[in-house]
């Protein structure tokens, strides 16, 4: 792919933007979090990057983070944020594509949605919310998509366990 | 009832059984024998199982040749409940509220090992099973089960079905004789 | 008599009819599914209607969410195949591939594959392909009230679960794909029965074409029903059959090449209208230009090995390892540990069965993954439907929930 996308991101908004890299391939900026609506609006517009469609949401939680094969400084600590949304931006028109990340820490992590500029992250910014606990402000109808509304919790943050079940119905007979 | 001990409700349910077993031979068995070869099933599918269900009732493999191939669509009219796939938590009271819409004698096939024990999704959302909510009479282990497993649990439940052994009938039969002893 | 009408009717003559509100207006509440005939999978509808016509859906899906993710954090590298194959279930080697490579470009293996593997791979992808569209066709012909498609549709689909039954194993849930190629090579004469098996699928598309076609039944049912402009598709990041259905030409083995589909000649369908008419139609012209890529593909199939010579990835022999101590360690490491992926994390895409099927994948080092994130087609097109329903009738939804092929597996992960 090409790295002038991310060149000319940089050079339009060079404050918001807090780092970009090229990681097998794939073009990755790393935004700022109040400055994402504008960043997210200019992607689109702009004639020149012209990304009009959505790819995918999600998010990575860094609570296990301890990799192995690099330097001891890379594993998570309690200072770094905890959640890192990744937004996948494709265009039409140029064939390019761009990951825009953004850290939350974990008290506070809240985020402009991007549903009113791509309206193809409805849902899967509502499946972001159910898995991970990411409020997405400005989001038309937040609410859990996959688990039941009688589910507590987040569960693919990584202190949820695999097996905690929260059964709805249990057959009365059964000890 | 003398010194006889019973240890454990699976022997009771086997002497039950067994008495059950030789009170529907002969011309008492003719109804189960009419139940056991038209049997309206309700596919209950979910996931990848139901390309399997489809492929059984294909002409390749044929369930028809059994009696059993008109799926009704409605829990009133059917009286084999078929939970194909995935059962997840969220599904439960969907899946209760079918069952209890039928109308008795009914019976239930688990097809797949995750509608039998929740498969190699040991997690928050699948459900371990179908039988956490309704009871079952057939258990199809497979993922997917290979078509000929299908018939052939599809012939041990007719003769369970004969011999008046499925889940729903030893319940009524239990109410009858609970009702003939309160007569009494 | 005005007294009659009165005391029946509660009005006083016809001419009243006009004046007073005799019909209810109260829009309606209709659930359909979570279990459904029509609901392929499984997935709940909640329609609020005016007599018959849908004035508000939504659409809830969730009833078939098995925990990719969570169980891939928990699993190798070579242990998430068999949950990728259940993914979307009626092309499992599509998404065996797609995983494979996601994985395989973290280990920076891309394009280093022998070329036997990379052939192999794209021959049971689209085999995998066809039964999909296969499957939806017949599905949604049959629920309109054609049977007869559906079954000759399941007719060849049976040809194809025999073939790829012979090369993995399964019928249906195959696992065949390793990261590095291919877990097993193809039987002798495969490719023969392959070919001979597309010549005989070759008439019974004739036959089913020529029954629905110009069957005006089938035609009014899906006619300018579910209409979605080119777009508002790329608006709600549709790809696959729906989006080409609206104009949208985008198709992932033409706009970014992967494997081998560069050398393989084919093209791609690509609608007009957006109705589900198109979609159908699209579906079919696919079947027919698989088939040519298939007939391709058999006759550049290259010999050679079928796992790339690296010992990061390829198991030893047998034959060291039931020998040699050094093997037999490598070999348990394997096994044990898995794949020691490089840390990392990469988005690989490939053209599913249903559109852009994606695997963004977050390695840390060790061999299991920190995260597998799939991006379902299903999921992002079933956002869509509830828009496209608005102001059809409830029979309508029928044809609609069926041209998007919604995989129950795939949308709910």
């Amino acid at each position: 792919m090409s790295k002038k996308v991310l060149d000319a991101l940089v050079a339009k908004f060079g404050d918001a933007i807090e780092k970009v890299e090229q990681v097998h391939g794939d073009e990755v900026a790393w935004i700022k979090r109040d400055k994402l609506t504008a960043v997210a609006t200019a992607l689109r517009d702009d004639a020149a990057l012209a990304f009009d469609a959505p790819v995918f949401v999600t998010c990575i939680d860094r609570l296990d983070w301890k990799p192995v094969g690099v330097p001891p400084s890379e594993a998570w600590t309690e200072d770094k944020p905890r959640f890192e949304v990744c937004y996948q931006l494709r265009s039409t028109k140029h064939k390019h594509r761009i990951r825009l990340k953004i850290a939350l820490p974990e008290n506070d992590a809240r985020l402009a949605s991007l549903t009113p500029i791509w309206v193809g992250f409805d849902w899967q910014e509502r499946e972001t919310f159910d898995m991970y606990g990411i409020r997405f402000e400005g989001h038309p109808d937040l609410r859990r998509i996959y688990m039941y509304e009688e589910f507590v919790g987040y569960p693919l943050r990584k202190d949820y366990p695999k097996d905690k079940r929260q059964p709805l119905v249990r057959r009365p007979d059964l000890v | 009832m003398g010194v006889e001990v019973t240890t454990s409700r699976l022997g009771d349910a086997a002497a039950w059984a067994k008495r059950v077993k030789e009170e529907s031979r002969g011309l008492k068995g003719i109804p189960n024998w009419g139940r056991k070869f038209s049997l309206f099933s309700y596919p209950f599918v979910t996931a990848c199982c139901g390309m399997e269900f489809m492929s059984v009732a294909a002409p390749k493999y044929d369930i028809a040749r059994f009696g059993a191939e008109f799926p009704r669509f409605s829990p009133r009219q059917s009286d084999l409940l078929m939970v194909v796939g995935t059962i997840v938590e969220k599904q439960g009271p969907a899946l209760r509220r079918v069952w209890e819409q039928m109308a008795e004698p009914k019976f239930v096939i688990a097809f797949g090992v995750c509608a039998s024990t929740g498969g190699f999704y040991q997690n928050y959302s699948a459900m371990p099973g179908c039988d956490q909510v309704i009871p079952v009479d057939v258990y199809i282990p497979g993922c997917p089960p290979r078509p000929e497993q299908v018939l052939d649990a599809l012939i041990l439940l007719q003769e369970r079905i004969q011999d008046g052994i499925g889940h729903s009938q030893l319940r009524l039969k239990r109410e009858q004789l609970a009702h003939a002893e309160a007569d009494e | 008599m005005a007294d009659l009408k009165t005391l029946v009717l509660g009005r006083k003559d016809v001419a009243d009819l006009d004046e007073e509100t005799e019909l209810p207006h109260e829009l309606m509440t209709v659930n359909m599914g979570p279990s459904h005939p029509a609901m392929h999978g499984t997935v709940r509808i909640i329609l609020t209607v005016d007599g018959e016509k849908v004035v508000k859906s939504d659409v809830q899906p969730g009833y078939l969410h098995r925990c990719f993710e969570k169980e891939s954090e928990y699993a190798t590298y070579t242990q998430i195949f068999p949950y990728t194959d259940r993914l979307n279930y009626v092309s499992p080697m599509i998404n065996n591939v797609g995983y494979a490579m996601a994985v395989e470009k973290l280990l920076g293996l891309t394009g280093k594959l022998p070329a036997r593997a990379e052939y192999i791979r794209v021959i049971v992808s689209e085999v995998s392909r066809i039964t999909d569209h296969m499957t939806c066709v017949g599905a949604s012909a049959m629920e309109l009230g054609a049977f007869g498609p559906f079954l000759f549709l399941l007719k060849c689909r049976e040809w194809l679960y025999e073939l790829l039954e012979k090369v993995s194993g399964a019928r249906l849930t195959h696992s065949y794909v390793r990261v590095g190629g291919v877990a097993k090579d193809l039987p002798d004469g495969w490719t023969d029965e392959l070919l001979y098996t597309l010549s005989q699928i070759d008439p019974v598309l004739v036959e089913v074409e020529g029954l629905l076609n110009n069957n005006k039944i089938f035609f009014d049912r899906m006619n300018g029903i579910g209409r979605m402009t080119r777009e508002e598709a790329i608006k709600w990041g549709q790809t696959g059959p729906i989006a080409r259905a609206c104009g949208l030409d985008y198709d992932v083995r033409k706009d970014h090449p992967y494997s081998v589909y560069p050398e393989l000649e084919f093209d791609v369908p690509v609608g007009t209208r957006g109705d589900c008419l198109d979609r159908y139609l699209v579906r079919v012209e696919e079947i027919k230009q698989s088939m040519r890529i298939l007939r391709q593909a058999i006759a550049k199939l290259p010999d050679g090995p079928i796992m790339v010579d690296d010992h990061r990835v390829a198991l030893p022999p047998k034959r060291d390892t039931y020998n040699t101590i050094e093997s037999m360690i490598r070999h348990f490491k394997h096994i044990m540990d898995g794949i020691r992926v490089p840390a990392g994390e990469g988005y690989t895409f490939v053209e599913g069965g249903n559109g852009e099927l994606g695997f963004f994948v977050v390695s840390d080092g060790t061999g299991r993954p920190y995260k597998c994130y799939v991006r379902s087609p299903s999921f992002v097109h079933l956002q869509t439907s509830g828009n496209l329903i608005h102001g059809h009738f409830i029979a309508d939804v029928v044809p609609i929930f069926g041209m998007i092929n919604m995989i129950g597996g795939e949308c709910d992960k």
